[in-house]
């Protein structure tokens, strides 16, 4: 057994609780007006935000909101781009707005190296973890992602309807995350617990959201455990033994950076394989194409990612600023729509148009800058596998009953049910 | 034709290598590089074009009459 000090009892009880920040009055319920009031957290914004946005877009570009203590905002391409590139005056010490802002003591590093750090540091947390994503190494998932997916498959065999959402699209980013980082595949359920709790809970008591956020932190620093007794060969060990300038990773670095795997790869890629099937349920003739000319996928995937955008993300403002018109205060959050980004015409021609073969397609689904998506190339290797499959087996397909279908709140936004009727599944 | 990457602008998206692999490669990092010494055949202008105007940071400069 390895004797590790960074791991012990007495390192980890002092996480055991929030860290000092300021927490804000948690505000809820319908918003008044999307420009002055708006909320991601409420069912509206949930259900079809792209009207909401494309309103603002065009009346109040840069839209404000005094809930979670005071945000911004921003719609169109080009400011979601010039907030995303400028992290002299946009920190990234918070991504997830909510109620509770960490200590500015938190920066550079923040929470979740790499996605909660700022220059300079970022550059090195993160250039740790690039050789393990690139299109070579996550195709090494390729083989196991494709047999799981038709195991799933498999599974659906005799039923007419069938949860696309829940009993397909949801199982592969957790099943790969797992392996990836040598979690056991049956704790699948508790990976998605902790993700919405992160990602969908910012609206809950302090207290609760505590509770959560420790439950997690304990599951992660027991995996750091099982490591040390029994390294192997995975991004768990990987980090335990990775050195920064010399110097072993700090427990809060190592769990840190778990959290941020473990969380960011799954509930985005189910949104992004959940949202391209419910397209594909409603088209027809989108569905008949590729199920027929499956080299066009990559395309199509592309333009799904574009329009299905699921993620945004969140910046905090570092000191007093004048930006495009507005007065942003220090601490204020500004979210970075890349969905609205996305269907911003001046940036796209038929921007609101969902086009299979669009052949220029500039999209800021995995973000820009450098904080640009890691783990893109496991998520379009995901992608490709998950469709593929799904219209190998499964090509005539439809919405059972539209008014069924839900979709996850926050900044992560997917179907979390989409029944669809299904013909059969093939060989 | 000949290709650029400003590797100051270059994230790693991978839109390059993904849509022009006979032009472009990654490094250990996942940054796009160009492969060999960068002169595109007349019959690869198209795709060095699709891969430049799909390059999501603006990265790859196509230097015409090379």
């Amino acid at each position: 057994m390895t004797a590790d000090n960074r791991f012990a009892e007495h390192q980890w009880e002092k996480r055991n609780g929030e860290s000092p920040g300021i927490s804000s009055e948690i505000v809820m319920g319908p918003v008044t007006d999307w420009a002055s009031d708006f909320s991601h957290m409420e069912p509206e914004w949930a259900a079809d935000p792209y009207p909401i946005q494309d309103d603002l877009r065009q009346r109040c570009p840069i839209a404000h909101t005094d809930r979670f203590g005071g945000g911004w905002l921003a719609t169109r391409y080009d400011d979601v781009a010039a907030i995303a590139y400028d992290t002299e005056h946009f920190s990234s010490r918070s991504i997830i707005m909510g109620n509770f802002r960490p200590p500015k003591e938190l920066a550079p590093i923040g929470g979740s190296p790499p996605i909660t750090s700022d220059p300079p540091f970022h550059r090195t947390a993160r250039k740790l973890l690039l050789p393990a994503f690139t299109k070579t190494a996550v195709s090494k998932q390729e083989p196991a992602t494709r047999a799981l997916c038709h195991s799933l498959i498999d599974d659906l065999e005799g039923q007419d309807i069938v949860d696309a959402a829940a009993d397909y699209a949801q199982h592969i980013p957790v099943r790969v995350i797992a392996d990836m980082l040598g979690f056991p595949a049956e704790d699948g359920p508790q990976f998605r617990e902790f993700a919405k709790n992160t990602l969908e809970g910012v609206n809950l008591p302090p207290e609760q959201r505590v509770t959560r956020k420790s439950a997690l932190f304990y599951y992660l620093l027991a995996q750091v455990h099982d490591h040390l007794e029994n390294p192997r060969d995975d991004l768990t060990t990987f980090l335990i033994n990775a050195e920064l300038n010399g110097r072993k990773l700090d427990v809060s670095h190592v769990v840190g950076t778990m959290t941020l795997l473990l969380i960011a790869g799954i509930d985005t890629t189910w949104s992004a394989i959940g949202a391209s099937l419910w397209h594909l349920a409603q088209h027809p003739a989108d569905r008949d194409r590729l199920a027929a000319e499956p080299e066009l996928l990559p395309a199509a995937i592309e333009e799904f990612l574009r329009a299905y955008a699921p993620v945004t993300m969140a910046r905090l403002v570092k000191q007093d600023l004048h930006f495009r018109g507005v007065d942003m205060r220090a601490d204020d959050w500004v979210l970075l729509s890349f969905p609205a980004a996305n269907r911003d015409p001046v940036q796209f021609d038929h921007a609101g148009e969902v086009i299979i073969d669009r052949e220029v397609n500039r999209h800021a689904a995995f973000g820009l800058g450098v904080h640009h998506c890691l783990g893109s190339h496991l998520a379009r290797m995901e992608m490709q596998v998950a469709l593929e499959a799904w219209l190998q087996r499964i090509p005539r397909f439809e919405l059972a009953d539209p008014s069924a279908v839900s979709w996850s709140t926050g900044q992560v936004r997917g179907p979390r049910a989409l029944p669809l009727r299904i013909r059969g599944v093939g060989r | 034709m000949k290709l650029h990457i400003d590797v100051g602008l270059c994230q790693g998206h991978g839109r390059c290598y993904d849509l022009a692999p006979g032009l472009f490669g990654d490094d250990d990092e996942g940054f796009g590089k160009v492969l060999g010494d960068g002169v595109v055949p007349p019959e690869k202008h198209e795709d060095a074009r699709r891969a430049s105007l799909n390059c999501p940071e603006q990265a790859i400069r196509l230097i015409e009459g090379m």
